[in-house]
């Protein structure tokens, strides 16, 4: 690996990295944060009014 | 957590470093990640804003979002590319699933202890079905074919029985153990050297090397023949070597520097690194702008995006990227990844990581069968956008859906299945789709959002329950660099790979082989059939789209009549 090549490497983990610990802390530290953020594990609506 | 585990999945630890290995280098990581900064997270938000915003009004398809943001008669029909989209790639993803699933049981059962990657390879093709047509429809655990049926028949039991509240539970623990399962992993690859002391390049510094290394070495002849691939050089002892071959060759070999600008200005290169932050962010799948169309009116959308997102980019540069491509240069050697890119490159190298490792058996199972977890939630999430189209098209209940697309799949699955030789089948669908219309669906929701529906209220509806602030930058990043970047990069490929003229360069090249696959003397009839097969599917969902009364509302800017 070039000098150049290693200087991508840690910038690119680096940024994601610190990215990805922000958000979490974003959540964490907002009150109600948790309840109001959602990815795809959404329960759609219409599995209950199939039931 | 399930926040985060939802954003996992098979495209970040197979995907992405297929994809990273066969185009290569710092210049790919460049691409890719000013990809995710101005095109997948910025569409990314417009699309959770519009699906949010059209779940309001009771619509939880795309066709019914577009419909009721747009408002004219041809926006429904656009919505189709987003239902197409996910219900096709899940007919080949789920395949992958069961490779995963079955790779898992292997290893646990010792059936999976290769020594070399012959070996590794050699399964692989024979347990795909890679070695030819059919030949995987055998019912052998060392094939496909029991565990796709296993895997096939529990999504669709999980999503008869609308059991998501096992999904959830499998993001949270599962996920997790993924995660930690990675890292160890990570720092087996880290430490493995070189496997090989015969031969020393092929370690995984090089192989780090390859992957971020922003200039490529090349040994080119220099009198090339056409076709041939010039040999890609990592490493400054492999350099010194090849400065010896080429002075050895009287003439006949040439030593070249490939910059970053050069690489940069392959459009195929952008077009694979933005087609993977689609893939892997779920963004232009057609997934979150129905997903979004379930959340209540003051969740937030900008955190919401921006978590999955970073979450979503750690397991994929900090973890798959680390893990897969390393390792792969270790056990075969540049040239040798180069030739096995794709997806099957995970299956192929990473059985050979875990024979390296103590109790490698059992961290090679519960890699796969962790994979496999992190699968079945992407799957699951890519079978409700078409069953939400298919209950407001045709005004059913999801149980009827969930049956009519439980056909469609079996049909397209089978399909898959059968046509395996090469993976001919599974390549063509992934590119045609999984790259090229989701770069198509991204270009028209960006353009709805930007200009249709307009920055203004679409930055109000997305800042709306908002904790954190989008910056202004991305404003005119939205409504003017995202749709210039991607039709500019678009134009460019046509030029390229459909017409065979490379514009930066002003010559002539060669035609993509996912086109002369379609059209000539080397057509495919694998490739051609799959390609038949999502027009046939676009046809079917465009007469239950023109025939829906629910979409007839949405285009007049009316709530769903039972919203």
């Amino acid at each position: 690996m070039t000098t150049a090549g290693l200087l991508v490497m840690l910038l690119s983990v680096g940024i994601v990295v610190s990215l990805f610990s922000w958000c979490i802390w974003k959540v964490f530290t907002t009150p109600n944060e948790a309840e109001k953020v959602h990815g795809l594990e959404i329960k759609p609506p219409d599995i209950d009014a199939d039931k | 957590m399930a926040v985060a585990g939802s954003a996992v999945g098979l495209g970040n630890f197979l995907r992405f470093p297929g994809l990273a290995a066969q185009y290569g280098g710092g210049a790919f990581m460049l691409a890719y990640a000013i990809s995710f900064l101005i095109i997948g997270l910025p569409i990314g938000w417009a699309e959770w804003a519009m699906g949010r915003h059209a779940g309001q009004f009771g619509y939880n398809s795309a066709p019914g979002a577009f419909a009721v943001i747009v408002q004219r008669r041809w926006a429904k029909y656009l919505g189709i590319v987003a239902v197409i989209i996910p219900v096709v790639i899940y007919m080949y993803y789920v395949m992958i699933e069961a490779w995963c699933l079955g790779y898992a049981v292997n290893f646990w059962s010792g059936n999976l202890s290769l020594k070399d990657a012959g070996e590794t390879v050699g399964y692989f093709a024979k347990f795909t079905g890679a070695t030819g047509d059919a030949s995987a429809m055998v019912f052998s655990w060392n094939s496909a074919l029991p565990w796709l049926l296993g895997v096939f028949i529990f999504n669709f039991y999980l999503i008869y029985r609308g059991i998501s509240g096992g999904i959830e539970k499998m993001c949270k623990i599962g996920m997790p153990t993924l995660i930690v399962l990675a890292l160890l992993l990570l720092v087996r690859v880290l430490t493995l050297g070189a496997p090989n002391a015969d031969r020393p390049h092929d370690n995984v510094v090089n192989g780090l090397g390859y992957l971020w290394n922003p200039t490529k070495i090349m040994v080119v002849k220099t009198a090339p023949v056409a076709d041939e691939k010039p040999r890609e050089i990592v490493g400054a002892q492999a350099i010194e070597e090849a400065k010896a071959e080429i002075a050895a060759s009287g003439g006949a070999l040439k030593l070249r520097e490939v910059g970053v600008i050069e690489q940069l200005a392959n459009p195929t290169l952008w077009l694979a690194a933005a087609g993977q932050i689609f893939f892997s962010l779920s963004v232009g799948f057609g997934v979150i702008i129905v997903y979004a169309s379930y959340m209540k009116k003051d969740d937030d959308v900008v955190l919401s995006g921006l978590t999955a997102s970073s979450t979503n980019e750690v397991c994929e540069v900090a973890l798959g990227g680390l893990i897969t491509v390393p390792a792969a240069v270790a056990f075969l050697g540049v040239a040798g990844v180069a030739g096995q890119a794709g997806v099957g490159l995970g299956f192929k190298i990473l059985p050979l990581v875990f024979s390296q490792m103590p109790a490698g058996a059992f961290f090679g199972g519960a890699f796969f069968f962790m994979l496999f977890l992190a699968a079945v939630t992407s799957s699951i999430s890519m079978l409700q956008p078409g069953i939400a189209f298919v209950e407001e098209a045709l005004g059913v209940q999801r149980r009827v859906s969930v049956s009519i697309l439980g056909l469609l799949t079996i049909f397209g699955t089978g399909f898959v299945l059968y046509f395996s030789g090469d993976l001919k089948a599974l390549d063509t669908l992934d590119f045609w789709v999984g790259t090229f219309l989701i770069f198509l669906l991204a270009t028209i929701q960006i353009i709805i959002f930007g200009w249709v529906w307009g920055i203004d209220e679409g930055f109000e509806e997305m800042h709306r329950g908002a904790s954190i602030r989008v910056p202004w930058i991305f404003r005119p990043i939205i409504k003017w660099v995202c749709p210039l970047f991607l039709i500019g990069v678009f134009v460019m490929w046509l030029m390229k790979e459909i017409f065979g003229y490379d514009l930066t360069a002003g010559t002539a090249g060669a035609v993509s082989y996912y086109v002369t696959d379609l059209f000539g003397d080397k057509a495919s009839l694998p490739a051609q059939l799959s390609v038949a097969l999502v027009v046939a599917i676009f046809v079917f969902f465009g007469l239950m789209t023109a025939r829906s009364a629910a979409y007839a509302r949405a285009q007049q800017g009316l709530p769903k009549e039972d919203a």
